[in-house]
């Protein structure tokens, strides 16, 4: 307790933490500020147990994959090099080998499976949109008490497990599949269409996964639209469709940028789907990844593949996170 | 307004009296934002004392770093004599009430009122008895077992007030009481306020941007603007002498005229002003140095409406009714000066008769007396 | 609303469920196929259960499951413990060093390709064993691991919106009637997330009972999963037993999942007409 005269702790200079203190007495209104003080131990504590975990088993391995796309690869265990070895006992020397790079850039494989991977997600997650909006909206525009029931119908599928859902498109799609013999049953055709290990059945793939990715985030952002808004266009003379147009859609935009994002950034790396449903002449970038680790056992350029993969996905990632700030500090 | 009931009670005017609530030299920044810019203040005990100001004004961040919940970048407080600047909230004698109650949805009223009680490591038959008093004096007893989304909103304001008032603190902080109740519910409750801390005799301090509110509650008001405390007074003073510009216009309704000081004497000065034919008389004297800019305050209910030209030569105006706002208890006139300006007269409707009364485009007279302006330079 | 617009929503909205059920009951449905071939309805012999009796007789896939079973369980409540600790940080501990680094890890497994992670994961325990001799060998402790460090991203994200969406008056009220900020937590803020952390737990279950590729990376001889195993019997195309399967974990899904909306139902009714009933006694 400082006594008449006395500097009160914001003035006390001296101090170790005073740098610190200033901080964050500057930076914005700190909660708890003044007593934070006396229990910096225990919230340091509870900030530590996430942090340290997050960093120890998320951040490390990907610098671990950075460290490794850059090493030679090796018959041993681990089978890769190490980056650098005691030239003398002074000088160590750091090899960077960039060959994995290289490779990467100049094999056709590669450099197509990324385009390909690319253009894949991107598809989907337009078809993916095209059908989940409107099943959104009018989930949003449903009576309330219908409304838990259509989000419970759509959520679901998605508490069962992803595997078995993509598996159940094989017994559909397949040659001898329901689909096929249907068609044939009624005489629509005489001959299975081949939908399995095409394009086709990848993004049906893609699009019955990741329905639900897209449909809540839209229907959260539609839910809160003021309906008065468009009842007020509408008393203003324009048609339904326009002010459906004009208001509605662009007030949803930041529920189409989130769906969106939770369906392409995932889907570019896909592995299951693909390699379920998908072509074999052609591969996603998640298959390239896998094959090159088992099958190749050259760990280092398929940690070169997922730099470069990260690389591609850095820009929809921070934009996602971006959002997703956005969103979590507007709800207070 | 209520007079205080206990008159002798006006520990203010004896400069040597001990202030329970001493706040010193306290400003408060966050970045480059100055919310508080070095107020000081003192509250004696057992007083209601009010921050009035609207919102922007620094009245609430003084509140919260009196309960603290900020820290003062600089200055100091201190209450029945401690200082309280470090101390976290939890371990000061103070309480208080929040805007929107903030009770804990998943306990009972008993729960809730009970829970700063458990805190302070009271025995559980001890707990039982002071939560049922408290809930006596609100008049809750009977929804004790209730759980909060079962009260409707007085009812919830009721059960807040016995929560922050059970722990018997040395200040109860309250921020907007009666912001969220309709208008009936509003001076009911107002009066109960009153007679609990009375009751009790526990310090309040009160954040609110009514002024009504601050009339009703207050023994004193404090008027804040922009983080400074612009006067300091009883609801009295602060109404029929305010010490500026602002404070004049933001509490109650006035008319603001400006004017320049034409006739100074010790018990007396004339003011011309632009809007008025005649000047402006004002029975007391001035310290303002000769042909300063002054400005005039009247306020509605000073100014007497008639038909007949009055015989003073001072403080008198011609005018027409533009508007009338029939109150019920009273009306408010507008009158337009031939100069363009308009001025608020209020009168009470003590005529049921309507052919008393007067009506748009009649052409009235406006007149004062000597005392009624309030006449400042700030 | 002109009548053609009430008519388009619904039946879009018809045809989006039928996408998504039809697929799962043709699952169901062909559970019942007496043929190996599945999608052909061997009329002559079916219905018939002989597959559900099949499955409760694979040792592998009952092992695979059981194990499954063991790691979700253990992942959830990690996950569920790391995530609401995570959440709590970012949405009531204002700003510390370190925090916008800390919100970036939260929030970027619930987007990054599990391949990346699964591969990142994998490298980092063999140089761990390298370097320490811990972990030895990849299993059950590596899996369970992984699952932790992805699933408690959802967690953080559910219990980080609750939180936000909470009036934090009421932690300051409690705080200015005396309690310390551990007993905030614990009297306060956490009784009013636990049914956010519930859900967390139970989506952290189920992200970690159906994850593959993760696994796949980070799993040790001995330690299959029963998406491993399942995976590896689709790959050579349909198979009668794992539509069986699937049966049953879509009925278990289901049954759990209309129980809990109902008993959800149920309560928010009783609190609507309560606060009614309190509105009007004022």
């Amino acid at each position: 307790m400082s006594k008449p005269g006395q500097l009160g702790v914001s003035e006390r200079i001296g101090d170790r933490w005073d740098p610190f203190w200033t901080f964050m007495y500057r930076f914005g209104p700190l909660r708890w500020s003044s007593y934070v003080r006396e229990y910096w131990g225990g919230r340091r504590l509870v900030i530590a147990v996430p942090f340290v975990w997050l960093t120890l088993f998320f951040l490390i391995p990907f610098v671990i994959v950075l460290k490794i796309s850059f090493s030679e690869v090796q018959l041993a265990i681990p089978p890769y090099a190490p980056l650098y070895e005691w030239v003398s006992a002074q000088v160590v020397a750091i090899k960077l080998n960039m060959a994995n790079f290289h490779f990467l850039f100049t094999d056709d494989l590669y450099i197509s499976s990324y385009l390909y991977s690319v253009k894949v997600a991107a598809i989907s997650t337009f078809l993916c949109l095209l059908l989940g909006y409107p099943m959104a909206y009018a989930i949003a525009r449903a009576p309330r008490n219908l409304r838990n029931v259509y989000l419970m119908l759509i959520i679901l599928p998605f508490w069962t497990s992803f595997l078995l859902r993509v598996y159940a498109w094989i017994g559909l799609l397949k040659n001898n599949g329901v689909i096929n013999n249907v068609l044939m049953a009624l005489g629509i055709i005489d001959e299975p269409i081949t939908m399995m290990q095409t394009d086709f059945a990848v993004y049906i793939g893609i699009v019955y996964s990741y329905l639900p990715f897209m449909i809540l985030p839209l229907y959260t952002n539609l839910e809160k639209h003021d309906l008065t808004l468009l009842e007020a266009a509408q008393d203003l003379g324009s048609r339904p469709w326009k002010a459906f147009l004009r208001i509605t859609l662009p007030l949803s935009v930041p529920g189409i940028v989130a769906g969106s994002l939770l369906v392409f950034i995932p889907a570019v790396g896909e592995y299951v789907i693909p390699s379920l449903l998908g072509r074999t002449d052609q591969l996603m970038i998640g298959r390239v990844l896998s094959d090159e680790f088992f099958s190749n056992r050259d760990w280092p350029v398929a940690s070169a593949v997922a730099i470069l993969m990260l690389i591609l996905l850095i820009v929809p990632i921070t934009i996602f996170q971006h959002f997703q700030n956005r969103e979590l500090r507007a709800a207070k | 307004m209520t007079e205080r009931r206990k008159e002798a009670l006006e520990p203010w005017r004896d400069p040597n009296a001990p202030s329970y609530v001493a706040i010193e030299n306290v400003s408060k920044r966050f970045g480059d934002f100055i919310a508080v810019n070095n107020v000081s203040l003192k509250i004696y005990q057992g007083e209601i004392f009010c921050l009035l100001g609207g919102s922007g004004c620094g009245k609430t961040t003084l509140l919260r770093m009196l309960a603290g919940f900020e820290s003062p970048t600089y200055g100091r407080i201190l209450i029945d004599g401690q200082d309280m600047t470090d101390i976290p909230p939890y371990e000061r004698p103070v309480n208080m009430m929040f805007q929107s109650y903030a009770l804990f949805p998943h306990m009972s009223v008993e729960g809730n009122v009970a829970f700063g009680l458990e805190q302070e490591k009271v025995s559980k038959s001890q707990i039982k008895e002071r939560v049922g008093q408290i809930l006596d004096i609100v008049k809750m007893s009977t929804f004790a077992k209730r759980k909060p989304h079962q009260l409707s909103g007085g009812q919830r304001q009721r059960v807040a007030l016995a929560r922050s008032l059970v722990k018997r603190p040395k200040l109860l902080l309250l921020d907007e009481p009666l912001g969220a109740l309709d208008r009936k519910l509003r001076e009911h409750t107002q009066f109960e306020l009153i007679n609990i801390q009375e009751q009790l005799g526990v310090t309040f301090v009160v954040v609110t941007h009514d002024q009504e509110e601050a009339m009703t509650l207050a023994s004193r008001i404090g008027v804040m603007n922009r983080g400074e405390i612009v006067q300091i007074g009883t609801p009295h003073q602060i109404y029929e002498f305010p010490s500026s510009r602002f404070v004049a216009d933001f509490v109650g309704s006035v008319n603001l005229f400006d004017g320049r000081l034409i006739e100074d004497e010790p018990d007396h000065v004339r003011i011309k002003c632009e809007d008025f034919d005649a000047p402006v008389y004002v029975d007391h004297g001035l310290s303002a140095p000769p042909n300063s800019l002054l400005w005039v305050a009247v306020r509605p209910e000073k100014i007497a409406l008639q038909r007949e030209k009055p015989e003073s030569s001072d403080n008198v105006a011609r005018g027409v009714i533009k508007e009338i706002a029939y109150m019920g208890d009273l009306s408010i006139y507008v009158v337009k000066l031939p100069s363009g300006r308009e001025v608020r007269v209020t009168q009470a409707n003590s005529a049921r008769k309507s052919e008393e009364r007067f009506t748009w485009d009649d052409e009235v007279w406006l007149h004062w007396d000597g005392s009624s302006p309030v006449v400042g330079t700030g | 609303m002109s009548a053609r617009r009430s008519f388009l929503l619904p039946t879009l909205l018809a045809f989006g469920f039928a996408f998504l059920y039809v697929p799962i009951l043709s699952m169901i449905v062909f559970s019942f196929n007496n043929s190996r071939l599945v999608t052909v309805w061997d009329s002559a012999n079916s219905p018939t259960v002989k597959w559900y009796v099949l499955l409760f007789e694979n040792r592998q896939i009952l092992d695979a499951a059981w194990l499954s079973i063991k790691i979700a369980c253990v992942n959830a409540t990690g996950a569920a413990i790391l995530g609401t600790l995570a959440g709590l940080v970012l949405s009531r501990f204002g700003r510390f060093r370190g925090r916008t680094l800390l919100a970036a890890l939260t929030t970027a497994p619930l987007v990054m390709p599990e391949v990346i992670i699964g591969l990142s994961l994998l490298l980092l325990f063999v140089a761990l064993e390298q370097a320490v001799g811990w972990p030895a060998g990849r299993g059950v402790t590596t899996i369970t691991i992984a699952h932790i460090t992805f699933s408690m991203s959802y967690v953080a994200v559910i219990v980080q919106s609750r939180l936000s969406s909470f009036d934090d008056s009421l932690e300051e009220a409690a705080m200015d009637l005396g309690a310390r900020p551990a007993k905030v937590f614990g009297r306060i803020t956490l009784p009013l997330v636990f049914p956010a952390i519930m859900s967390g737990w139970l989506l952290a279950f189920t992200l970690s009972w159906d994850d593959l590729v993760i696994s796949q990376f980070v799993a040790g001889p001995g330690s299959t999963t029963l998406p491993m195993v399942i995976f590896s019997k689709v790959r050579l195309g349909v198979s009668p037993d794992v539509n069986a399967l699937a049966t049953i974990m879509v009925l278990v899904v289901a049954i759990g999942v209309v129980l809990s909306a109902l008993i959800m139902q149920r309560q928010e009714r009783r609190r609507q007409r309560e606060v009614q009933m309190a509105a009007a006694g004022d």
